[in-house]
């Protein structure tokens, strides 16, 4: 693949728009095979008793698979600082209405939710 | 706009000064709006967190009500569906007018085949009494009770995951016909690069639904 | 529309029919269409609270039922909250002058904008409908498991009201940030922003990160009532408590939607009738940030009395009190700018003086209520209610009707009575003491909110309350009648009839279409006041 942005400048319309970033098709063909892998081994991890580092590991690896679709899939990584201040806000907004409210939960003592 | 403007570029808007600075705009737009889907959808993992640190046996049993083999296929095409996106929007970036609706195409017909698939999943619960409510039967388990809640969080967060993946759609499909009639260049391309990103932004979602809702009870002593 | 504008053609001339209006992009316009429909709210609002008042006369509760009781209150707080306190000056005043200040064209989403003027419509028609219907019955805060599962009112219309109405919230906030990150005038650096624009963008991440949150907790609720879908139900498992927590992340911020912009307005009369520069201007725009921050983290502190644990409670409290610093910080500053300034007394500074005053009591008590012990004394009687009235109404519609004066030259090119505008700004603030203080005694005294009946020995603060309430009324009224006069009978405006600093003044009165005739450069910092 040679669709660099310089080997593909003034094929159709001019100038491309300043602000976008082309990303080679082989860092997308690289970034949907570790996706593929990282499903995989999720998957197969899910069978394996490893107590609570089930959830632990499924957890990373999604992280890791929300990453990889943030920075390269959706141009993150070559993007502003204001980008990365949107994202990066977003998930801190969501990291505080979790926590804060887990701090509720979490120190309420035993037996703290019932039904019957 | 046209008389004042006579040698901008035709999408360009009155009120911007270039085509830049309207992209950005755009861009940033977009971005702001998925903060508020983060937040959207953090509501609800919000419940789904409380419940399952309070019940996590009712949530281990009921979670192996789900299809592992549906769900884990469901990701790869929503993974899938990603990448023929990332492809359009690459297309879009060069102006190609074919791999635009090549690519676009590919990505409405992935989005489909899921919405597809999560249709079998639903009717099987279904079939089973699975669907919380008045004709909720989950006699086999232990924790029935609050078996329940996990299966309304699973209804409320896959359905509005799936109605965000019929909206994509809509716009994939709008794009198609814009893409067919050659309004994308090099120069102006900007619905299809903020659109892409709604569409990864609904994928990143289900890599966080599919191994909290089907995997990360699936090797506990529950089973059938 | 968009070629060449003569030079004496505005926004206001710029097509005359139906058409020109429901369909435009214009913000100005726009903020025009939310000016009437916010009115018509608002004044809906108060024959609700104007109801309560009446029941409220006497100890029995004679004049409505407790049912038909609970039906008013609920619909005076939520279309006071979610359909005029949230979208009033944002979406009137902040519509308006957000480009204008900036030195932009419009927004940069003038089409989202239109949209977000009929979702809020939309949104309105439900909540109407419902109340049409026979009304709702749980108080504007949907608590479950009542509102999931027991009541019989249209919880459910008001809900999807309340949801669809969010996304205009979210929409202008979402236009507000891209607008002031991408649109300014060359040389309108972020510190060369008046703090109104300041104000705005803390409330816009408000509205952008907040909003969501409560629209999902609705279409949970909708979800167990609609579809039995358990989530809160306690019979499951669930926890009703967990509602709280979702609806006050947002609704406890949705106060500082309210009161930032007020904050706003606030500044640029300050400055414009003192003739000074804000003193500490970076203070008073992080400030802003601050608040739009730490409010964030307040929101354990309206469940000390339900479930949650004592440890978060007292967490929750001590933020609480974090978020006092930034307030008073501006109050200070508002103060600082006062001294040795050459202050004048226009209607606008009236109301100044006005806001300060019910801000200082409003902010006040609520130190008293993040106060843990305290506040388990005090809850859900009107002591509460007092207190977030001296805020949301005291200091947001003080500064609602300040900037509306301040600007009306500029929004409509005309002048209005001065010394009506001076009266109706102190019946105001005096009657609006005389409705609420008595509140915060009878609270303290125990007297609960939310109930049609009284015991006999609180009526004297309720006809306090009450005679406050009809003085309160007639100082609303009077802008109605001398505003909307000055629009067929007041003397033109000019371009900047206040000598105040601001591109919005820079611009004829009423502004042109594309707000400037030639893009202003901006060269020195705000509130240039020569000293």
């Amino acid at each position: 693949m040679t669709h660099e942005m310089t080997a593909a400048a003034g094929t159709n319309g001019g100038e491309m728009q300043g602000a976008t970033h082309l990303v080679p098709i082989r860092v997308y063909l690289t970034i949907f095979s570790i996706l593929m892998i990282l499903t995989a081994v999720t998957v197969g991890v899910s069978f394996v008793d490893l107590g609570p580092a089930n959830t632990l590991v499924a957890i990373v690896i999604a992280v890791t698979k929300m990453m990889l679709v943030i920075l390269y899939f959706m141009h993150v990584r070559y993007s502003s600082r204001l980008t990365w201040a949107v994202v990066g806000g977003g998930f801190f907004w969501l990291a505080l209405l979790l926590l804060l409210t887990l701090a509720d939960y979490l120190t309420r003592g035993p037996g703290w939710l019932h039904y019957g | 706009m046209a008389g004042a403007h006579a040698t901008q570029h035709p999408k360009l808007q009155h009120h911007f000064d270039n085509l830049d600075q309207q992209f950005e705009a755009s861009a940033l737009g977009m971005w702001l709006f998925l903060v508020t889907e983060i937040l959207f959808f953090g509501g609800l993992f919000l419940a789904y967190l409380v419940y399952r640190i309070a019940y996590p046996e009712a949530f281990a049993e009921a979670s192996h009500e789900l299809d592992v083999v549906l769900g884990g296929v469901n990701t790869a095409v929503l993974i899938g569906s990603s990448l023929t996106m990332a492809m359009a929007v690459w297309s879009a970036q060069l102006g190609k007018r074919s791999g635009q609706m090549l690519f676009l195409a590919l990505t409405i017909g992935l989005g489909l085949v899921f919405l597809g698939i999560k249709a079998v999943e639903y009717s099987h619960k279904f079939e089973h009494g699975l669907v919380p409510g008045p004709n909720f039967r989950f006699e086999s388990a232990r924790n029935p009770v609050p078996a329940q809640l996990f299966f309304s969080l699973y209804f409320v967060m896959t359905g509005i995951h799936a109605l965000h993946m019929i909206v994509g759609i809509g716009i994939m499909t709008v794009l198609f016909v814009m893409a067919f009639k050659g309004r994308f260049t090099r120069a102006y391309h900007t619905p299809v690069e903020v659109s892409g990103l709604y569409w990864h932004f609904v994928d990143i979602v289900w890599i966080f639904l599919f191994p909290l809702l089907y995997l990360i009870d699936r090797h506990g002593p529950v089973g059938h | 529309m968009d070629t060449a504008a003569t030079p004496h053609a505005n926004y206001l001339t710029d097509g005359y029919g139906l058409k020109s209006w429901l369909l435009t992009k214009d913000h100005k316009r726009i903020g025009l269409l939310y000016l009437i429909s916010v009115s018509a709210f608002f004044v809906l609002g108060a024959v609700f609270a104007g109801l309560i008042r009446l029941e409220l006369m006497t100890p029995a509760g004679d004049l409505v039922e407790s049912d038909v009781y609970n039906k008013i209150f609920t619909m005076h707080g939520v279309i006071m909250v979610f359909f005029f306190l949230i979208p009033a000056i944002p979406a009137v005043l902040g519509n308006f002058l957000v480009p204008l200040m900036i030195g932009a064209k419009d927004l940069a989403f003038p089409r989202l904008n239109l949209l977000s003027w009929y979702v809020y419509t939309i949104g309105g028609v439900f909540t109407l409908w419902a109340l049409v219907n026979g009304g709702v019955d749980t108080g504007w805060t949907f608590y479950t498991p009542y509102s999931s599962a027991f009541s019989n009112s249209n919880v459910a219309l008001v809900v999807v009201g309340i949801f669809i109405n969010g996304f205009s919230s979210i929409l202008t906030g979402l236009n507000f940030i891209v607008t002031i990150h991408k649109m300014r005038a060359p040389g309108m650096t972020w510190f060369r922003l008046p703090l109104f624009i300041w104000a705005h963008y803390a409330t816009a991440l408000i509205m952008v990160l907040g909003t969501p949150v409560i629209a999902i907790t609705l279409v949970m609720v909708a979800a167990e009532r609609l579809l039995h879908f358990g989530i809160f139900d306690p019979t499951l498992g669930g926890d009703p408590v967990l509602f709280q927590h979702l609806f006050w992340f947002y609704s406890h911020p949705a106060v500082y939607i309210m009161i930032l912009p007020a904050m706003g307005v606030m500044s640029e009369l300050v400055a414009a009738f003192s003739r000074k520069r804000i003193f500490g201007y970076e203070v008073v725009a992080f400030s802003s940030l601050a608040i739009a921050v730490v409010g964030f983290l307040v929101w354990g502190h309206h469940m000390f009395v339900s479930s949650q644990s004592v440890y978060a409670a007292m967490a929750f409290s001590l933020l609480s009190f974090l978020v006092a610093i930034p307030s008073a910080i501006k109050v200070f500053n508002w103060s600082a700018t006062l001294f040795k300034g050459s202050i004048s007394f226009d209607s606008p500074m009236v109301y100044v003086f006005g806001f300060i005053g019910l801000f200082l009591i409003g902010g006040l008590t609520g130190l008293f209520l993040a106060a843990l012990a305290v506040d388990v004394h005090v809850h859900d009687t009107y002591f509460v209610v007092a207190h977030f009235h001296y805020i949301m109404v005291g200091g947001t519609i003080m500064m609602y009707l300040g900037g509306l004066h301040y600007w009306w030259p500029k929004i409509f090119g005309k002048l209005y009575h001065e010394g009506l505008a001076r009266v109706s700004a102190v019946v105001i603030f005096i009657g609006f003491n005389l409705t609420f203080f008595p509140q915060f005694i009878v609270g303290y005294l125990g007297m609960p909110r939310r109930y049609h009946a009284y015991p006999p020995e609180f009526q004297l603060w309720n006809i306090l309350s009450s005679a406050g309430a009809v003085m309160l009324a007639v100082g609303y009224a009077m802008p109605t009648f001398y505003l909307l006069y000055s629009l067929v009978k007041g003397k033109p405006a000019p371009a900047n009839p206040w000598g105040a600093k601001g591109l919005e003044w820079e611009t004829p009165s009423p502004p042109p279409t594309h707000n400037f005739d030639t893009t202003p450069v901006v060269t020195e910092p705000p509130y240039n006041y020569a000293k």
